[in-house]
């Protein structure tokens, strides 16, 4: 009779883990900043159609890296989460904070289940009447669930970004200034120059009607950058 | 691990719901709204909701409904909302079964902004008619008991820059009016009266006074329909889409039309 090898569960999480983050490294990254009216998400993204950005809700979006076949298959899952709670009950009680547990749970699960781990790290921003309310959560390839404050990035190049912000954030920018960081930051942390058509960037907008998620048009953004 | 994820609370991950259909995905988790009555009908007053109309202007399309609801002989709701935003570009109004309809309502705004969320654009507006007509036509046993929804609906048409209106019959037949429509029980006198004073290319302002006016008109000759109450501050509803897409109209401006078209009246 045959044994199957012994892996220790350390050296199996490990394993894993490892797998993950270098698929996750290989992308483009996104980067969240806290704005005056409410959160920006921005990165290099020359699809126009193939986004990483999505609203999932009236005051609740999506920012996502990796693999785009399986970010989106979350994204997906959270706008079907997030409509049918807001069907069944009233449109307030669909909160960020329950779709980033619900989408840890279901990360962790397939960290540990499936045959491999996930290629992808999400993050989930929520903004309420003023900047105290807004609320962003990043949950990673293992179900990590962390809380993010003012400004964060995830993808590629992550480490050398999130400082660069940290040396660059100065309270609460207005959007043109929170656009300027967010490209100049990516743009000096990647090395390269990025074309206003080739960002993508989405904004969750207090001074909105019901619906705060606009995704920001190339001409925007050439007029903040320029 | 998909037979975890149908219970209870967690993602909806599964591939087993298709599209981007918010519908069929309640109807997967069997959250569909359903409703069954005992064959020979019930003898229960249900509330129901009246008089509602939609005329297309040089710009768009206006659409007005009053805000009773009777049951019997019994007025059931005064302030009852029957004209609705369906999305930024459109919106649906409701008669018949009070309680059917505001149902119907919701899910009609759920799935075109579900779709609109999933597939990252919006659905055309002879879409948007489509699955509407598509969910009056899921209610027709229910019309054969009696508990009929009829519903109109309206929109800025964004690919030919121009304001469209539809009509449904209970076996979810869809047919577009060319320049006005109104339907419930007091719709046959309200159409009548539009149709009396209603010209091509009229501006904004003239057709929310026709709006308003033929739900005056309606009120004067059918009991379940309430015209404006100025005693008790009850005013139509009335919505306007054009291609800076939906407004619904404040009720200090439908209140001042009301007064001036109940004051011009014989």
């Amino acid at each position: 009779m045959s044994m199957p090898f012994y892996v220790p569960p350390e050296q199996m999480t490990k394993d894993r883990a490892e797998f993950a983050r270098k698929g996750i490294a290989r992308g483009r990254p996104i980067v969240v900043i806290e704005y005056a009216d409410g959160v920006l998400l921005m990165g290099e993204n020359p699809s126009g159609s193939l986004h990483k950005t999505s609203e999932i809700y009236d005051k609740i979006a999506f920012a996502g890296v990796g693999r785009f076949n399986e970010f989106e298959m979350l994204r997906v899952a959270g706008v079907r989460y997030a409509d049918l709670k807001g069907y069944s009950y009233e449109r307030d009680d669909v909160t960020a904070k329950g779709l980033a547990n619900a989408y840890a749970q279901t990360l962790g699960q397939i960290f540990t289940h499936e045959m491999k781990p996930y290629e992808i790290e999400v993050m989930i921003a929520e903004i309420g009447a003023d900047p105290s309310e807004t609320k962003i959560y990043r949950i990673q390839f293992d179900g990590t669930l962390r809380d993010v404050r003012r400004f964060g990035a995830m993808g590629g190049m992550e480490e050398e970004l999130t400082e660069l912000l940290e040396a660059a954030a100065n309270g609460f920018p207005s959007l043109a200034e929170a656009v300027k960081l967010a490209a100049d930051a990516i743009e000096s942390a990647t090395e390269t120059s990025i074309a206003h058509a080739d960002w993508e960037a989405a904004a969750l907008d207090r001074t909105l009607g019901r619906r705060k998620f606009r995704r920001l048009p190339a001409t925007e953004i050439g007029e903040y950058r320029s | 691990m998909i037979d975890d994820q149908r219970r209870g609370d967690q993602l909806p991950l599964d591939p087993i719901v298709l599209g981007a259909s918010f519908h069929s995905l309640l109807e997967s988790r069997g959250l569909a709204p359903t409703w069954t009555t005992s064959p020979g009908g019930a003898d229960i007053e249900i509330p129901e909701a009246t008089t509602i109309l939609a005329l297309r202007f040089h710009d768009g399309v206006v659409m007005a409904g009053d805000r009773r609801a009777t049951a019997g002989n019994v007025i059931a709701h005064r302030r009852m909302k029957k004209v609705f935003p369906a999305d930024d570009y459109s919106a649906i109004a409701i008669s018949g079964t009070a309680g059917m309809a505001s149902e119907l309502t919701k899910l009609f705004q759920t799935e075109l902004e579900h779709y609109e969320k999933i597939e990252g654009t919006r659905l055309s507006l002879e879409g948007k008619a489509t699955y509407l007509a598509r969910m009056v036509r899921g209610n027709l046993p229910m019309a054969f008991q009696g508990l009929v929804v009829v519903p109109l609906f309206c929109g800025y048409d964004e690919n030919d820059q121009v304001g469209r209106l539809y009509t449904f019959d209970v076996v979810g037949g869809r047919y577009e009016e060319q320049d006005y429509a109104a339907t419930g029980s007091g719709g046959a006198e309200a159409k009548a009266f539009i149709k009396s004073v209603y010209e091509e290319g009229i501006n904004e302002e003239r057709a929310l006074e026709i709006a308003v006016e033929a739900l005056v008109a309606a009120a004067e000759e059918d009991a379940a329909t309430g015209g404006p109450d100025l005693r008790r501050g009850i005013y139509p509803n009335v919505v306007v889409v054009d291609a800076q897409g939906l407004t619904e109209i404040e009720e200090e401006r439908v209140a001042a039309v009301a007064t001036r078209v109940i004051g011009g009246r014989p």
